[in-house]
């Protein structure tokens, strides 16, 4: 596996670490609320809209709510909800893709013809129009998402299938008698997984934009959840608190730039015309 | 058809033609397998009680007739350059888009030409400065811009420069005490140049320049990011090595030889990234309350208003593929040995 030898290069780099630490730092954050969280994310308290100060440190919302402790609770929502769109959208994307790529002829040319539908399409526009469409809510938002995800993944994995099917050590394996499925799962597969990861840890960032995005507009998440898309649009009703939509914004910014930083890095150390470049670097 | 340039054109027509064709396919299938209906979404409460105020709405929209009837009673509107009527807007769905069309490409044709700008400029200076501290800060900067919600940056944009600081004007188009220009295009910016109307152009440009800026953020750092490495590559070339070893100047290598060169990846990364500038124009036109095609899309959608998204739809993908054009011409304009085919 020459990825994997790469990787630790990738880990010397500063930007990959700071991704690491605070992408790890908010996973602890999600895991842990109840016990980091100073208050009850839904508790109302007085005064309504306090600044940020000492008692709460993030201020308070127009119904006086911790925001510091919504935001600790909301990475319970936004997290797990974005890793399980990027991975449902691997395995969709993915396994489409590879379909394509293996079988091809018109079961190839059906799936990529759809995804270039999708890609035609405005990501937005088209997740507004389906999440508004199923209804408002969480778990509609990420089915929107999800229509929209799928596509990049298959594209990559299609044309990295390609290029590998006809690779000797392929034939040679369905020479041996392998069926399609077991070629594909044992000697194509494992080979194109790499740059498939990169592209998840890239679309990790993107996911949960989109996502928050899709609450921000009412699209989303329902209150009291504290999801960081619907608490920013909470702070466009009160101007003048600042920090009503500062923090979950600073919050969604943090997450995905720490994955894009992880991604980044990821992506330069597989890519072999860079990765000599910070070989040289990290000596 | 034997002109290559004919032939060009003709498959890049077909190809658009499919590509409207697919779009309103989706987003009617799309709106019809879902469980939202737009009666629901359009009629009040107490009409929706009304079963004959219901069935109306049902006739006058078309919706009691069986799906692909409906489907081929729009494409049959479509051909004769009608888009149906609004079920929300009550007025023809084109006279709409004439409305909300130019805002919009105002505003992503300002935040393309930043973008171009800022992004292949701070590109070129991270490419020459290699793993120097300017172009660590600009690698951090570029992943920055791509990282940050747009609709939050809008409103920290929006409260720091309007509401605290007070040095840009606020939502809308143009100063709330002004009259529009003239139409003749629609882009304020353009008629009120046109009508010498110089305080409406100010007032245009200055209400443009903050949302502008916001939408290109994204774009400026993956402008960025490619100018960077697509320079990079160009600068290990021979013929750059030769033309320094020559001893031509440092900027006529860099504007003559690397950038000209460098410009055809880049400006395939801008022609995409158009696609999300469209994209980021819901959330930026809902924060600044422009009246455009982002925010006539959010409030189509929400209502199911189906000829209304399509007809957004068929927009985009118009200035999709008209974009694609641009691009492919100005790959043969840049690069003489590109040939069309």
């Amino acid at each position: 596996m020459r990825i994997l030898s790469r990787l630790p290069e990738a880990w010397r780099q500063p930007l990959a670490i700071a991704g690491g630490v605070v992408a790890l730092a908010w996973l602890v954050i999600a895991a842990a609320a109840p016990l980091l969280a100073p208050h009850d994310p839904l508790a109302q308290d007085l005064p309504r809209l306090a600044a940020p100060g000492p008692g709460h440190w993030f201020g308070t919302d127009q119904l006086g709510r911790d925001i510091l402790s919504r935001i600790m609770y909301g990475a319970r929502v936004s997290i797990p909800l974005t890793l399980l769109l990027v991975v449902l959208s691997l395995l969709i994307g993915g396994l489409l893709g590879a379909c394509a790529g293996y079988f091809g002829r018109w079961v190839g040319e059906g799936i990529m013809r759809l995804a270039d539908l999708v890609f035609a399409f405005p990501t937005v526009i088209l997740a507004m129009v389906v999440a508004a469409a199923l209804g408002a809510s969480l778990t509609n938002a990420v089915l929107a998402v999800l229509v929209v995800a799928w596509p990049a993944y298959a594209r990559v994995t299609r044309g990295l299938v390609l290029g590998m099917r006809e690779r000797e050590f392929v034939l040679s394996g369905r020479l041996l008698g392998f069926s399609a499925w077991k070629s594909l799962r044992v000697d194509v597969l494992p080979n194109v997984t790499g740059p498939i990861l990169v592209l998840a840890t890239l679309d990790i960032g993107t996911a949960l934009l989109l996502l928050s995005g899709l609450s921000f507009l009412g699209l989303g998440a329902k209150p009291p959840s504290p999801e960081w898309g619907a608490m920013v649009a909470s702070g466009v009703e009160v101007f003048d608190s600042w920090w009503v939509a500062t923090f979950p914004g600073l919050a969604i910014l943090t997450v995905v730039l720490a994955f894009n930083f992880l991604g980044d890095t990821l992506r330069d150390a597989l890519d072999p015309r860079t990765a000599r470049a910070i070989k040289e670097r990290a000596l | 058809m034997r002109h290559p340039l004919a032939r060009f054109l003709l498959r890049r027509i077909a190809v658009a033609v499919l590509l409207g064709l697919g779009i309103t396919l989706v987003t009617f299938v799309l709106t019809n397998l879902v469980p939202g209906d737009p009666v629901t979404a359009n009629l009040g409460q107490r009409a929706l009680g009304d079963p004959a105020i219901v069935a109306q709405f049902r006739a006058e929209h078309g919706l009691d007739k069986s799906l692909p009837v409906q489907y081929l009673t729009y494409l049959g509107g479509l051909v004769q350059g009608d888009l149906g009527m609004s079920q929300q807007s009550h007025r023809p769905v084109l006279d709409d888009l004439a409305e909300f069309v130019p805002s919009t490409i105002e505003l992503a044709g300002g935040a393309i030409l930043i973008s171009l700008v800022a992004g292949v400029a701070f590109g070129v200076i991270a490419a020459l400065r290699r793993d120097r501290l300017s172009d660590q800060v600009l690698r951090v900067l570029s992943l920055v811009g791509i990282s940050v919600p747009t609709f939050w940056l809008a409103l920290v944009a929006f409260y720091v420069f309007f509401f605290r600081l007070q040095i840009t004007p606020g939502s809308g188009r143009i100063a709330p005490d002004m009259n529009a220009p003239p139409g003749v295009t629609g882009l304020y910016t353009l008629d009120a140049a046109l009508a010498g109307q110089w305080d409406v152009f100010a007032s245009a440009v200055g209400h443009l320049l903050t949302p502008a800026l916001v939408l290109a953020a994204y774009t400026i750092g993956l402008l960025t990011r490619f100018t960077r490495s697509a320079v990079l590559e160009v600068l290990g070339q021979d013929y750059v090595r030769a033309a320094r070893a020559k001893g031509l100047p440092g900027r006529v290598i860099l504007f003559r030889y690397v950038l000209r060169s460098a410009l055809v990846p880049i400006i395939t990364v801008a022609g995409l990234a158009f696609g999300s500038l469209l994209s980021g124009t819901v959330l930026v036109e809902s924060v600044f309350a422009r009246p455009g095609i982002g925010q006539y899309a959010y409030k189509s959608a929400t209502t199911l208003d189906l000829p209304a998204v399509m007809g957004v739809g068929l927009v985009v993908g118009c200035v999709y593929v008209l974009i694609n054009l641009v691009v492919d011409i100005l790959y043969g304009v840049i690069d003489p040995r590109v040939r069309l085919a």
